[in-house]
């Protein structure tokens, strides 16, 4: 090929990498939101909660939010960090993403804070809410729908307390969010904790442990286990005879894992920030439709996702559809116009929600499916224990 | 801690170890006597575990279920065999590694794509519900006992196979020289497809088996795998014998470490350390074990192969 062919065509081809750019440069009255969730995996359950909720919430809002047509580009972090900071670059820089929206859980979060909030978008996380985001790490591009980690696992410290438990278990995986659980949970929790067990990530069998806890008769056991850990140890838990011993836990039995956990998970306890049956207008027509669509119980994941959904076309309207205007639009998501599916509801001084905490049960409906029902309220207009670390620049 | 806790973990410990051996009996097989390194051993496991929970949903009954996953799980297994395993067997290990890691990207997703990410529900069979008292507020779940005596069962019936019958004999002596075998006129590749298809089917049965007790999900089989190598290695690749017992040396480690090494720590460490410390080396210790007879048996501990 000639030196003057070789240019021509390299010239084409710059031209054809262009043209998309410039198509892209001018969203004509639209708004892009890159939805960040765990798609693959054995944590593709939760990932799969929190999309569906926030697609509810662009379903209620017919398709736009604060009056643009809303555009959904879907990124499967694939739980792995280096991957989902590749991803979210990508859906930044090619895609002109105009928000970053989700994220299940914090390790993923926090890999991405920075790439997202140096380009001036803004991340609104409907989950993960890890406690350094809430401190001295918060930034003005970076709001939670969901709540800091601490408080759901203080609340369960709290229920002890009111319930006048003087001995309790500990029983949590060996990595950093475990040690967080306990100490959350031991922030308000002032009686004796006969034990602290801690367990691997790929626990297979809680055989071991659930003897430990039949030997130290326990007046109830805290456990923070996500996921599929959650299901083996809840079955075996019931299986063991253990039942009576109450069993309080967080992120352990909600409707994510629930379908596997079936009857065996009935009348256990868990620290929540929502249930599906919390009785307000809002949230009965979420349930409901969202059951509709999608045929299964949505969790906090989903009720998360979704006021992440009415949160953001709130603030769009406020701002006028000006989404160059980070100013309105940070103003907009501060004044968190809209109604929660959890009622009361605010974004505190760092960017995190101020809203009530619950005790929850299991049980089962009518219908032969399974939810976690509000027992009573624990925590009212709860603030995380971060904020005062918080400097907003 | 009581002698009673002692004796309860031991139990536990046994049980832990049965039900790996279930597993680790199919991979020393394939391993031994075809030279060839299967990771997708894994995912069999988590496909009978599948199979089992599907078939017993659809025909609304656990037995009948486990019954249908053996042989789903052995066509599975010829399958795969026919389609991709005996095109590797003259490959060296990483292309064999390469290519069985390829299956179970394929196979969890698969499993997602038909069943779901979130994990299924085994209910419990109804005749062998509750469980027996061992000590004051501990059930021991009747099926954990079944689970344990199947697995008894298999191991005997696996020795009498290997050790006592015209099949067995073949089998152990591909193990130690295949090529000789096959000069004296004993059509090898057959073997080996029996043997892979026989393996698979152990794989699945421990996998149905599990279903009631752990949580059937994509990637459960994952876990399962790296501590079945740790069996087959110690125990001496190729040997029913040496699995059995190294299956049960890895539960108890696993299970007594667990309950011991804590309060082990806390004679040098304050409490809240000594929980972190001893939890740490307790999920370790299964691997000291391994490099310390190894570091003495190299071959493992009955060793197959003698050249």
């Amino acid at each position: 090929m000639s030196s003057l062919s070789r240019r021509a065509a390299m010239g084409g081809a710059l031209g054809l990498l262009a043209a998309p750019a410039i198509l892209h440069a001018q969203p004509a009255g639209g708004v892009k939101i890159g939805l960040i969730a765990v798609q693959t995996g054995p944590q593709a359950a939760l990932g799969t909660q929190l999309r569906d909720g926030f697609l509810m919430g662009l379903r209620h809002l017919n398709g736009r939010l604060g009056g643009l047509t809303a555009e959904t580009v879907m990124i499967d972090d694939e739980l792995k960090p280096d991957v989902a900071v590749t991803k979210v670059r990508t859906a930044l820089e090619r895609d002109r993403c105009d928000f970053i929206v989700g994220v299940v859980f914090s390790n993923i979060l926090q890999a991405i804070v920075r790439p997202v909030t140096e380009a001036n978008t803004f991340l609104i996380s409907t989950n993960a809410g890890p406690s350094p985001l809430a401190g001295r790490g918060c930034n003005p591009f970076f709001f939670a729908t969901s709540y800091n980690n601490d408080q759901v696992h203080a609340v369960i410290g709290q229920v002890c307390e009111d319930q006048g438990y003087r001995r309790v278990f500990v029983l949590v995986p060996n990595y950093q969010a475990g040690r967080d659980a306990v100490a959350g949970f031991k922030s308000r929790f002032k009686g004796e904790v006969v034990d602290e067990v801690y367990v691997p990530l790929t626990q297979l069998d809680f055989a071991a442990e659930l003897s430990k806890i039949a030997a130290a008769r326990p007046d109830a056991i805290f456990t923070f286990m996500p996921g599929g850990l959650g299901v083996n140890l809840v079955r075996q838990y019931r299986q063991a005879g253990l039942a009576n011993i109450p069993f309080l836990s967080t992120f352990t039995v909600d409707e994510a894992v629930l379908p596997a956990q079936q009857d065996a998970a009935v009348g256990f306890f868990s620290g929540s920030n929502w249930a599906p049956n919390m009785d307000n207008a809002a949230n009965r027509r979420f349930v409901a439709d969202f059951e509709a669509a999608f045929n299964y119980v949505p969790a906090s994941y989903a009720a998360q996702a979704y006021d992440g959904a009415m949160m953001l076309n709130s603030a769009i309207r406020r701002a006028g559809g000006r989404l160059a205007d980070k100013d309105a639009l940070r103003a907009g998501l501060r004044a968190a116009d809209f109604t929660s599916v959890r009622g009361n509801f605010k974004i505190g001084a760092n960017h995190f929600p101020v809203q009530d905490f619950w005790l929850t049960r299991v049980a089962k409906r009518a219908d032969g499916k399974f939810q976690t029902e509000i027992v009573r309220k624990v925590l009212e207009n709860n603030v995380d224990p971060w904020v005062a670390e918080c400097r907003m620049r | 801690m009581s002698t009673g806790l002692f004796l309860v973990q031991a139990l536990n410990g046994l049980q832990l170890g049965i039900l790996l051996f279930l597993v680790a009996a199919g991979l020393t097989l394939v391993f031994g006597v075809m030279d060839f390194i299967n990771l997708a051993h894994g995912v069999q496991y988590m496909l009978g575990a599948y199979l089992g929970a599907a078939l017993a949903a659809a025909t609304g009954s656990f037995w009948l279920g486990l019954l249908l996953a053996l042989p789903a799980a052995l066509i599975f297994g010829l399958l795969l065999e026919v389609l991709i395993f005996r095109h590797l067997y003259d490959r060296d290990h990483l292309s064999q590694v390469l290519a069985t890691f390829g299956v179970i990207l394929f196979l969890n997703e698969a499993v997602k794509a038909i069943w779901g990410a979130a994990p299924l529900q085994v209910p419990v069979p109804a005749l062998l519900e509750g469980g027996v008292v061992l000590m004051p507020g501990l059930q021991y779940p009747l099926y954990r006992i079944a689970v344990l005596c199947a697995g008894i069962a298999t191991a005997l019936g696996l020795w009498f196979l290997v050790e006592c019958t015209r099949l067995g004999m073949l089998v152990r002596a591909g193990a130690t020289n295949a090529p000789m075998v096959s000069a004296l006129g004993v059509d090898i590749r057959r073997l080996f497809m029996l043997v892979f298809a026989f393996g698979a089917m152990l794989a699945g049965f421990a996998g149905a088996l599990a279903g009631p007790i752990f949580s059937v999900e994509p990637g459960m089989g994952d876990h399962v795998l790296i501590l079945a190598f740790v069996v087959i290695v110690v125990g001496g690749i190729g040997s029913i014998r040496g699995a059995f017992i190294a299956a049960v040396i890895v539960g108890l480690t696993d299970t007594l470490g667990k309950s011991l090494m804590p309060d082990l720590m806390r004679l040098f460490l304050d409490p809240s350390a000594a929980r972190q410390t001893g939890a740490a080396l307790a999920s370790m210790l299964v691997y000291i074990a391994m490099a310390a007879i190894l570091a003495f048996r190299p071959r493992g501990l009955f060793p197959a192969r003698s050249g």
